[in-house]
């Protein structure tokens, strides 16, 4: 699609090999691998302290990796780091913008040290100010911003380079739904509008299911599975159908097993457990053979898998808030106070 | 399909007069912004003065901070230039003028112990302001700014001297509020020069220049303010008192004279007293230079070296 720097031509926008990041005993990010493609919406799924935020602060070279290869936009995060710094654009987990300032000032500021002129910067920031719907607030300092006014300015910080790929680390964390809403708007106005890459994390199942195109799950540093939310929830074995019927009727689960869509039956007491690869059709042919059988049929439940079922089945353990350092605990306590005053 | 799905729950969920309108048409022209490439400084030194103006802007725009820093030295000068009245020991002992005149000038340089301390306090207020360019790091750090500034092509020597820098403007207003203070006072003025004043600011600068690197290089890595504390109470005082800002170096015992001997801040005292006061110094005032040139080069250079390393993990 695009061509880089060494004139090969490729679709994707990282590469990871092998990537890890060991603090102290602690392996944050371990040997993962990945490529992203241009264009798409990508997500890393995790509970806190699952190691997104460090993978994220790998790509954009605010740490070192200790060992592993990356390559984004064209150049390596070791020997480039600077072209990839001009290239992407990142919004971080907290807030990061300076309190004392206005917003159009946080966001000149960002311009200055990615070396802008000011005749580019200053129209492209009132710009971005608009889009993000701040533009009636360009001139208030920032410790009048509600959360979700300074988030807002967070993208707009972060869009001030005109970067081909956008870094967004826990995007709405503690946002109101609307302010999330808007957050997750502009997301896809990046995609479509500007055809941009976007890399974000997130711990919210919902938001990795509607957003992304592709989505890693990541669980104690290792990135155990990658694919589309409707892969990943293929993942969990098709549709349920749940169906009850009377009880000490006899057990028909050889015979509901021969039906051709139906996977693998369960059943314990009176309750069978079905799983079935399309739950519609599937449980129709169910009651019609039970009912054949003489079995009365007292009820009957279809439930579509969830990216929750599917990270219960692939770690083993539900989304849960895990221990973090102490620095990014402080910060964390800070984004909140100011997302929710 | 689920794409399309979540496109409607977010209009619906959506505020009914949101412009969506207006939005498209920026949109349009944003689009053509992002296409073409935007031209980039590469310089190393861009964003240095809009780092150093940010936390210089914080300062003059905060009028109880500004105002704070400007008392200060009025009641430091006032009160402890005026109590620690060294001179007055010879007055009040009855030796006749000329040769109490001849003691003080052994002594301090001049027959006002006052004009003597008040070169003492421009390395004082020196020493005080760099202090807390350190915390300044500490705070960026905490506050998640220093990672945004990390994550832009800024040269990470930058960041470091834009702190540096930040903090010798501020001691240089505070020498120059010091100066005319102490003349208000009474310091005297007879030795004035436009080189001897201009001399003095360049000292300031450079001193300046030497401790903020200093402390901002002990703070590269710390997110704990606590710490940053304890180094500046740790470093400051000892700083100060051995060396010869409030008390001639003469007078204390010999193995304190050879620590101020090696204690950088004295060469600035010793250098702005000779330009300001005509005193006899202890080192010609080109050694007092060199040797502060010396501190503010290598310093500023450890500085930037350590940034590479260490200013991220």
């Amino acid at each position: 699609m695009s061509t880089n720097k060494d004139g090969t031509s490729t679709s994707n926008i990282i590469t990871v090999e092998n990537l890890s990041k060991t603090f102290g005993s602690l392996k944050a990010v371990d040997n993962v691998s990945f490529n992203i493609k241009e264009g798409e919406i990508f997500g890393f799924l995790g509970p806190n302290g699952a190691g997104k935020t460090t993978t994220i602060k790998l790509l954009t070279t605010l740490l070192k990796p200790t060992s592993g290869k990356a390559v984004v936009c064209g150049y390596s995060i070791f020997k480039d780091a600077n072209e990839v710094r001009r290239n992407v654009g990142v919004v971080p987990q907290e807030y990061t913008a300076d309190e004392d300032m206005t917003g159009i000032n946080n966001i000149l500021l960002c311009a200055d040290l990615y070396g802008m002129a000011r005749s580019d910067s200053k129209p492209h920031a009132k710009e971005l100010l608009k889009l993000v719907e701040l533009e009636d607030a360009a001139n208030r300092k920032v410790s009048t911003y509600s959360g979700g006014m300074r988030r807002r300015l967070e993208l707009a910080c972060g869009l001030i380079n005109y970067p081909k790929l956008l870094f967004l680390d826990e995007p709405t964390l503690g946002l109101d739904i609307q302010t999330r809403a808007a957050v997750w708007k502009y997301i896809k106005t990046l995609k479509e509008q500007y055809r941009m890459t976007l890399f974000l994390t997130t711990h919210y199942l919902e938001e990795a299911d509607s957003l992304c195109d592709r989505i890693g799950i990541i669980d104690h540093g290792h990135l155990v599975k990658i694919g589309s939310p409707q892969e990943l929830k293929q993942i969990v074995g098709g549709d349920l159908i749940v169906v009850s019927v009377r009880e000490n009727e006899p057990d028909i689960s050889s015979d509901v097993a021969k039906i051709e869509l139906v996977r693998e039956v369960k059943k314990q007491d009176r309750i069978y457990r079905i799983k079935v690869n399309n739950g519609e059709e599937a449980s129709p042919q169910i009651t019609d053979l039970m009912r054949s059988k003489g079995l009365h049929v007292i009820s009957v439940s279809l439930k579509k898998p969830t990216l929750d079922d599917a990270y219960l089945e692939l770690t083993g353990r539900n989304l849960r808030e895990e221990e973090v350092d102490k620095l990014s605990m402080f910060r964390q306590r800070v984004t909140m106070r100011r997302a929710r005053s | 399909m689920a794409k399309t799905d979540t496109d409607n729950k977010i209009k619906t969920s959506e505020n009914p007069e949101d412009q969506v309108e207006p939005v498209d048409q920026i949109l349009v022209e944003e689009e053509k912004r992002f296409r073409a490439a935007p031209k980039l400084d590469r310089s190393p030194l861009h964003g240095l003065w809009a780092l150093t103006n940010r936390d210089l802007r914080k300062w003059y725009t905060s009028p109880p901070q500004l105002i704070i820093s400007l008392i200060t030295p009025i009641v430091w000068l006032g009160l402890f230039g005026k109590a620690l009245n060294f001179s007055s020991f010879i007055s009040s002992s009855g030796i006749p003028i000329a040769q109490q005149n001849a003691i003080l000038i052994s002594y301090f340089g001049t027959t006002s112990y006052f004009s003597f301390l008040s070169c003492g306090m421009l390395a004082f207020i020196v020493l005080f302001t760099s202090a807390f360019s350190g915390m300044s790091v500490v705070f960026d750090r905490r506050f998640g700014f220093l990672d945004k500034a990390l994550s832009t092509p800024v040269a990470r020597g930058t960041i470091v001297m834009a702190k540096v820098f930040q903090s010798v403007g501020k001691s240089l207003i505070q020498s120059g509020i010091i100066l005319i203070i102490a003349v208000a006072l009474g310091m005297e003025t007879s030795h004035f020069t436009v080189q001897g004043v201009a001399g003095t600011f360049l000292m300031v600068f450079l001193l300046g220049t030497a401790l903020s690197a200093l402390f901002t290089m002990l703070a590269l890595r710390s997110a704990d303010w606590q710490t940053q504390q304890a180094i500046i109470n740790l470093v400051n005082l000892p700083l100060l008192f051995a060396s010869n800002a409030l008390f001639p170096a003469k007078l204390m015992p010999t193995w304190l004279q050879d620590v101020i001997k090696v204690n950088p801040v004295s060469y600035a005292i010793d250098g702005v007293r000779q330009m300001l006061i005509g005193a006899h110094g202890m080192n010609s005032l080109i050694v007092d230079f060199a040797v502060i040139i010396a501190f503010a080069v290598v310093l500023s250079a450890i500085g930037i070296v350590l940034s590479w390393r260490f200013l991220s993990k």
